[in-house]
């Protein structure tokens, strides 16, 4: 994993989007996912219209859709169960292209795919127009407990650090002969993964030693504030007011 | 005028009973370069985490410009006014950027804003780092994230730096680099080294920590030339590097 590891995520640009505090980002994308989520399955144009509005935004924040299609693939693993759903759900079946699936089946699989790509997308759009240390910036003003936002600036930090020691360790492993067959060599591996343990654990006491050095007490110290103007979170309202209006119209119409 | 740091009869054993320190005495005046000499547990880093407090002594007691440490009351204070540079930069940058690092210690004493910028970016410059504010530490060579160690601590305006083992993994133009660095700050150095030519360069005065009682206290250069208390403590100079034909800068 190269230096750019915790940045990889992220998209460089000077959008309006990208200008948004991230608090209003944070709050506007998890406001977004809870409409979607309590839209009623059965209004599959309600779903299409979230669709259309995510892709005005990716459109305002110059996210091109290659680059969002690729980063939703992630998805894959976690909804491959709902492909399974129409096959072994019961109740009355269906036939589609010779196959007999369950109804309910269906609709569950469509329900799951849908809202999931939709929050999946969201998330995407959120971490490629805002930096990893201004989420965290985000977090915080959001009132995250302090403890949750030190400990992931913390992952952010050393995450680098971690895999570089794990990759000097499997070179040493490598320069004495020694590769990782199968299963026979599993012992090998926990040893390490034991040996990086107890040296992230060391260097933890250490880290901590520095702080203590500087000053810590308990609590980080504000070193950058992020302020949103009403302007601002208005703005960012807008995402999630035009999806709740979708969504009333998916129950009432 | 009073000492930058007063260390009287010191004495320290871990928990597991194991005694680092037997007494140890030693004066540093305001503005003085020493460095801290001594072989492989000799007890050099047990001596600089009493410095601020972190370990508490056993017996005996360390005082920062008149301020008694260990005391619980100024923790705080003796904390900012002694400014511990450890090895690894790794273990002291800790934040996601360089600015966020040296500002962290001022805006824990509660610095904040214009003043806090202005305190951070003086730091940086003191240390030639000042372009490289917005990097993540991880994107530095390993001499560019030594100089922001110091300059964390620097930002922090101590009354004394305390370095351990500066020099070391450093190439030798980072080493003369920070060298040039360190001599242009007007502050109380006390240096942990092994490397006993950077002694040399950079500090007119040594102490010699050995099993835990400091054993010499002099000019650099007549500790450095002296050939039995040189051998008595398992220190030894670089081959071909002669103290006694170097002329030592004031």
């Amino acid at each position: 994993m190269g230096a750019g590891h915790a940045h990889r995520l992220y998209r460089h640009g000077h959008s309006p989007v990208h200008a948004l505090p991230p608090q209003c980002k944070l709050a506007a994308v998890f406001c977004f996912v809870l409409v979607v989520v309590s839209t009623p399955r059965s209004a599959v144009w309600a779903f299409g219209l979230y669709a259309v509005l995510l892709a005005t935004v990716a459109a305002v924040a110059r996210v091109p859709a290659g680059f969002l299609l690729r980063r939703l693939l992630i998805e894959v693993p976690f909804v491959a169960f709902a492909v399974l759903m129409p096959f072994v759900a019961e109740g009355p079946r269906t036939e589609v292209l010779g196959l007999s699936l369950s109804v309910h089946g269906l609709w569950g699989a469509w329900n799951i795919l849908a809202k999931g790509t939709l929050g999946v997308a969201a998330s995407v759009l959120l971490a490629s127009t805002t930096e990893l240390r201004e989420l965290l910036l985000g977090l915080q003003r959001l009132r995250l407990p302090a403890l949750l936002v030190q400990i992931a600036s913390f992952m952010i930090r050393y995450g680098d650090v971690i895999t570089d020691e794990m990759r000097r360790m499997r070179v040493a492993r490598a320069s004495r002969g020694f590769e990782a067959r199968g299963p026979r060599h599993w012992g090998v591996l926990a040893k390490s993964a034991g040996a990086l343990f107890i040296r992230s654990y060391e260097r933890g006491e250490r880290v901590h030693l520095a702080m203590v050095s500087r000053g810590y007490a308990g609590s980080m110290p504000v070193i950058d504030d992020v302020t949103a103007s009403r302007a601002q979170w208005s703005y960012a309202a807008v995402l999630p007011a035009a999806a709740l209006l979708v969504c009333l119209m998916g129950w009432f119409l | 005028m009073t000492a930058s740091l007063e260390v009287k009869g010191l004495a320290y054993a871990y928990p597991d009973g194991h005694q680092a320190l037997f007494g140890v005495d030693l004066a540093i005046a305001r503005g003085e370069r020493v460095a801290l000499l001594g072989p492989n547990g000799a007890g050099k880093t047990t001596l600089v985490l009493h410095l601020n407090g972190i370990l508490e002594a056993g017996a005996g007691s360390v005082t920062v410009a008149g301020l008694p440490v260990g005391d619980r009351k100024h923790v705080a204070e003796v904390r900012r006014r002694v400014g511990i540079v450890f090895q690894d930069p790794d273990d002291q940058l800790f934040m996601p950027t360089v600015r966020e690092d040296v500002a962290f210690g001022p805006a824990a004493a509660g610095l904040r804003g214009a003043e806090l910028e202005a305190c951070v970016r003086k730091a940086l410059e003191r240390v030639g780092m000042a372009e490289f504010a917005d990097r993540p530490p991880h994107h530095l060579s390993f001499g560019q994230r030594r100089r922001v160690a110091v300059a964390t601590v620097l930002a922090m305006e101590p009354e004394i730096l305390v370095l351990d083992e500066p020099s070391s993994n450093l190439d030798p133009a980072s080493r003369r680099e920070l060298a040039d660095i360190l001599r242009s700050l007007d502050v109380t150095v006390l240096m942990v080294t092994h490397d006993l030519p950077y002694a040399l360069e950079l500090c007119p005065r040594s102490v010699v920590l050995s099993g835990g009682t400091v054993v010499a206290d002099g000019r650099t250069q007549e500790l450095l030339s002296d050939d039995a208390l040189m051998r008595a403590h398992r220190l030894e100079l670089p081959y071909g590097f002669d103290p006694r034909s170097v002329t030592v800068r004031g």
